[in-house]
């Protein structure tokens, strides 16, 4: 068997458990620790993502399977690499690097257990997107909640607890829910093993396809608390606000593995191949969807706190990826997924560019002062000669132009990536067919517009009032280290723009495999003997 | 069996979400606990409800799979207990750390006015 599939998650774990093994005195080994491991992830991520595009959708070989302890894929826990997988592993170390190397100016001792925890973190999101096992997606969930909990609280502060109270108990309540649906559909399948789920559904009798839609149903509740659908995402903003600004970042991709388990998932149980229950439960995503961006609209408009500005954006690209996905079209879906990655790393350069621009403002800088009061003067100070960096002339240039990219990637204003993944999205749905446009074509092409300009608004007033306005008598000191993370993933937004072409391709492709699922299916099912060790 | 199995799993789920709804931290961690109980309750009954089977095999009849209980949930159950023990430790801590930042159990982090 091919033993690189599994490296992504053994990886962080090694790297974790040896952080804790050294402790929190030698930090500076635990930096080089998470700076190879993070390197190494991302190195991987790529591999893996050029060898599973290097076979034709359709084919057998379209998915990976690792089985671990080699059982056969029905009764064993398989992990199962694709597209889609390849493509969340890579958008994973991108944004765990770029929070990692963000969170070395400062915010990495704000607090205890800093890296181990996100080492937990990057396993536990690595794993949801590699499994093939919906027992084993929950237990990896539960990993990178738990890492996530200790994230979100990481600096402490009466804001951050108080958020992540709540945020610990709606999502202690989600996991109950996806254990109650696992569980049901595993009464009536008999089977945990997603491909062997698609295969079995056609063949369940009429009446417990009443039971089967209703655990798929708690299920998927279970997954659109976590990508924040109304009336399910309240607890979304304020957290995602009070969070310190690296977790933020990786927080950001934390919402979208609600959304690629409802892709994953409703695609592979509910598509065109399930018999009776085909399409399951797609009205409710996309009517969810067209709620969340119009509550998170609304929220973007009404904030005046630049972090909680930041949080709405998150519910409004989470509404904007349910509801087309829940066009359940493939040529959408593609352009759903050129979005996911254009949103998501432009989400995680804009939490990153709040901390610094607020920073210059003194209102994030009282989160700050209440963290260094925690944790003891002493060690900030101590750390401060080597930490304080370079200021960079024009500093405010450069926060300025990278605000203003945030903003026209996230309203979807051409040139920019934002816009070529609207245009992905909308084009199909327009596209000239018979009977017409629904009527759905044309509240997603509202909602998309409506939510592009609240955007466009909300920032605009953000971006005068931070940069516009009169300058205060302390100079704004950013280091290299803080703003090199953020042009880096806006350079990879401009790159996405740049190389539209051969990335739509791979999106389209991903499409391709996600809505006829036969060829996935097969190719975990038919991996059933096991070869002993030597390569595939 | 069934009826009880089911009527301890409702029980058990009513109170917890009753509780889980209530203002006070303390309250909502008994909630999330009895929620646990009912859904592990549930989990394990998957496995399929049976009274007056033997332990493991009938005197005098050779063993076969149809005898025995199915594993897996039993397997799945123990995973979901240790996870939600882990969790509703962790959500203890937070809950006194914002007992301690904010001096008050409410699960605002402040009392309601009036």
């Amino acid at each position: 068997m091919d033993h690189l599939t599994i490296a992504p998650i053994i990886l962080p774990l090694l790297a974790g458990a040896l952080m804790v093994l050294a402790g929190e005195r030698r930090r500076r080994l635990q930096i080089v620790l998470g700076l190879v491991s993070t390197l190494g992830l991302l190195g991987l991520a790529i591999t893996l993502l050029l060898q599973v595009d290097g076979v034709a959708p359709g084919a057998e070989a379209v998915v990976r399977v690792y089985r671990l302890g080699n059982w056969p894929a029905q009764f064993g826990i398989v992990l199962a690499l694709d597209r889609l997988s390849a493509l969340m592993l890579l958008l994973t170390a991108v944004l765990g690097l770029a929070a990692l190397t963000f969170s070395l100016a400062r915010w990495h001792h704000a607090g205890v257990h800093f890296h181990p925890l996100f080492q937990f973190q990057l396993l536990g999101l690595n794993g949801a997107f590699l499994t093939g096992d919906l027992f084993n997606l929950f237990v990896f969930f539960e990993v990178l909640l738990a890492a996530s909990y200790g994230l979100v609280l990481h600096g402490s502060g009466t804001a951050r607890v108080r958020t992540g109270l709540h945020y610990i108990a709606v999502n202690l309540v989600a996991s109950l829910l996806f254990l109650i649906g696992a569980s049901m559909i595993y009464g009536l399948a008999g089977t945990l093993n997603m491909a062997d789920l698609a295969a079995r559904i056609p063949a369940l009798a009429a009446e417990d396809r009443g039971l089967l839609e209703a655990g798929a149903a708690i299920l998927g509740v279970a997954f659109l608390i976590k990508a924040g659908m109304w009336p399910l995402g309240f607890w979304l903003p304020t957290t995602y606000a009070a969070a310190s600004a690296p977790a933020a970042a990786i927080l950001s991709i934390l919402s979208k593995v609600g959304v690629y388990a409802v892709l994953r998932l409703w695609l592979l149980l509910f598509g065109e191949g399930a018999g009776a229950s085909a399409g399951f439960g797609g009205g409710w995503l996309v009517a969810g969807g067209l709620l969340t961006i119009g509550f998170g609209s609304i929220a973007v408009l009404a904030t005046q706190n630049m972090a909680r500005l930041a949080g709405a954006s998150v519910l409004v690209s989470s509404g904007t990826l349910l509801a087309a996905v829940g066009a359940g079209q493939v040529a959408v879906s593609g352009g759903a997924l050129f979005y996911l990655a254009s949103s998501v790393l432009a989400l995680a350069a804009l939490f990153l560019l709040i901390e610094l621009v607020e920073r210059g403002r003194g209102v994030g800088a009282d989160v700050l002062a209440v963290t260094r009061e925690a944790f003891g003067e002493g060690e900030e100070e101590e750390l401060e000669d080597e930490e304080v960096g370079v200021a960079i002339p024009a500093t405010i240039a450069t926060l300025g132009l990278s605000f203003f990219t945030c903003a026209l990637l996230l309203a979807g204003l051409p040139p920019l990536s934002g816009f070529l993944a609207k245009f992905a999205m909308l084009a199909p749905l327009f596209a000239p067919g018979e009977g017409g446009v629904p009527a759905t074509s044309w509240a997603l092409l509202a909602a998309l517009l409506l939510s592009g300009m609240a955007t466009i608004v909300a920032m605009t007033r953000a971006g005068i009032d931070a940069f516009w306005a009169a300058p205060d008598d302390a100079v704004l000191r950013v280091g290299v280290v803080e703003i090199a993370p953020v042009m880096v993933l806006l350079a990879l937004c401009i790159g996405l723009t740049v190389g539209a072409g051969p990335a739509m391709r791979y999106m389209e492709a991903t499409a391709a495999t996600l809505h006829a699922p036969a060829g996935y299916v097969r190719g975990i099912l038919s991996a059933a003997p096991g070869t002993r060790g030597g390569s595939p | 069996m069934e009826l009880i199995v089911s009527l301890a799993i409702g029980v058990l789920a009513g109170s917890g979400v009753w509780l889980l709804l209530r203002p006070r931290t303390f309250q909502v961690i008994m909630g999330l606990s009895l929620l646990s109980y009912a859904v592990n309750l549930f989990i394990f009954s998957t496995g399929g409800l049976r009274t007056g089977a033997a332990p493991v095999l009938e005197h005098g009849v050779p063993g076969n799979l149809a005898q025995h209980a199915d594993p897996l949930p039993q397997a799945l159950v123990l995973t979901a207990i240790v996870i939600s023990f882990a969790t509703t430790a962790l959500f203890l801590v937070v809950l006194l750390a914002s007992r301690g930042l904010t001096g008050t159990d409410h699960v605002d982090g402040r009392e309601r006015d009036g």
